[in-house]
């Protein structure tokens, strides 16, 4: 279980949010909104542990997270707006070292089939610089058919994907909520998610006037 | 553990090795700047040799903060740097990783190459192989000292100059005692004293600067 309590973010010398408290339990997705510059991205990074939050604490299991580092981050997949994916190596090097480095290692198998069931079946041995930025997207996304994280802190996972892809995305993430995974994310984008708790957090909320 | 180290340094090797380009800059550097001496200095062989060790450690010295301004960097803007960070693998075993395969690409080949520099500034032979010991047990030293700069002055605007001015200062015991040793060698002094001195700045920069280097990466990705 995640729970924030208090939480204050400043960037530069403008304060984003404070005072912000949610919890987050086994089985349930929560839905980050706000307009653009609300602090959307800043709260999924500090959720994650890289960004220091100006005031306030993170729990994963009532422990700090700050204390338990490795131990919370072993169970944390986060994927942002920068893929991580390395032009000169192929979509199956770049799924099979970005899983390695993040310390849990997959078969070439695994990899294949990951990258099959993303809709990059024939690509898997393209160097990824000449894929398309949807199939790019679809690389990094690939890590959540292999993870065996059990939070995921998605940061727009929608953008730049096709329709078949988003359709495909909202059936991982209903899958992973259902076998008692935790998701957080945002999007400007609709979606659908079927029979399972939809936590929403409105950033407008919590905007502070200066 | 081992296994993590090992996807790492395949990665940044395989990587350089399909640019070839980046790993060549830093060689071709070494050895335009130490040819310029005997064209800048003249041919005078007793010379040259006088002067050699100093100027075949000053350009190892430049030619390892040319590449160091790339060490994080393309990791920073693709977001692989992000994934470093919140991996359930410690910090400082990736950073070093990274440093060890930057010392492979950049160090190593300096090593390499210095004989055939160090011939043409007229060193003998006893003198080119303190030389190439000397390159060896201090490289590493830079990249290691260099990747705390690099990381401090990640995304940082300007940041090439800053690292400069950052490392340079740092840099320069190993460059009296590299040298040194070489002068030892050239007027037949012992040069133990050098290599235990080059000896502990290696043990201490192997154990503090990846530590220190991942812990500049936290502050700059903050």
């Amino acid at each position: 279980m995640l729970s924030c309590a208090n939480l204050a973010c400043m960037r530069g010398d403008r304060l984003l949010f404070k005072g912000l408290n949610f919890e987050l339990n086994d089985g349930e997705l929560m839905h980050v909104k706000g307009v653009n510059g609300s602090g959307k991205t800043s709260l999924l990074r500090i959720v994650s542990g890289l960004m220091l939050a100006e005031d306030g604490e993170i729990r994963w299991n009532s422990e700090n997270i700050r204390k338990l580092r490795e131990e919370f981050q072993r169970d944390l997949l986060y994927i942002g707006h920068l893929p991580g994916i390395k032009g000169d190596l192929t979509a199956l090097e770049n799924l099979r070292v970005n899983m390695a480095l993040s310390g849990h290692e997959i078969t070439e198998d695994e990899a294949w089939n990951a990258l099959g069931e993303i809709g990059l079946k024939g690509r898997e041995d393209l160097p990824a610089r000449v894929l398309s930025q949807g199939q790019q997207r679809r690389v990094a996304l690939a890590r959540m058919l292999v993870s065996k994280a059990k939070f995921w802190v998605l940061d727009e996972p929608f953008t730049a994907l096709d329709v078949k892809a988003v359709d495909m995305l909202q059936h991982v993430l209903t899958n992973h909520v259902k076998n008692n995974g935790m998701i957080m994310l945002t999007t400007h984008q609709d979606f659908t998610v079927l029979d399972i708790n939809v936590k929403m957090l409105d950033m407008g909320n919590h905007e502070v006037d200066l | 553990m081992i296994n993590v180290l090992r996807w790492a340094i395949w990665r940044d090797l395989t990587l350089a090795a399909r640019r070839k380009a980046e790993i060549l800059t830093t060689l071709l550097f070494f050895v335009i700047v130490v040819s310029l001496f005997p064209l800048g200095v003249g041919p005078e062989i007793g010379t040259l040799a006088e002067i050699a060790p100093g100027v075949m450690w000053v350009a190892a010295l430049l030619a390892s903060m040319l590449s160091l301004n790339r060490l994080f960097s393309d990791d920073y803007h693709d977001g692989t740097l992000e994934q470093l960070i919140i991996s359930s693998q410690p910090l400082a075993l990736l950073v070093f990783s990274k440093i060890l395969s930057h010392w492979f690409l950049t160090g190593l080949p300096l090593v390499l190459i210095s004989p055939v520099l160090g011939m043409q500034l007229g060193l003998d032979s006893d003198s080119i192989i303190i030389l190439m010991l000397t390159l060896l047990v201090g490289t590493p030293v830079l990249s290691l000292i260099g990747a705390v700069g690099a990381g401090l002055t990640l995304g940082v605007r300007g940041g090439g100059v800053l690292l400069s001015l950052l490392i340079l200062p740092l840099y320069i015991p190993v460059l009296i005692f590299g040298s040194g040793a070489v002068e030892a060698a050239q007027t037949g002094l012992g040069v133990e004293a050098h290599f235990s001195l080059l000896g502990a700045f290696l043990v201490g920069s192997l154990i503090l600067a990846p530590i220190g280097a991942a812990a500049a990466l936290r502050i700059s990705l903050d």
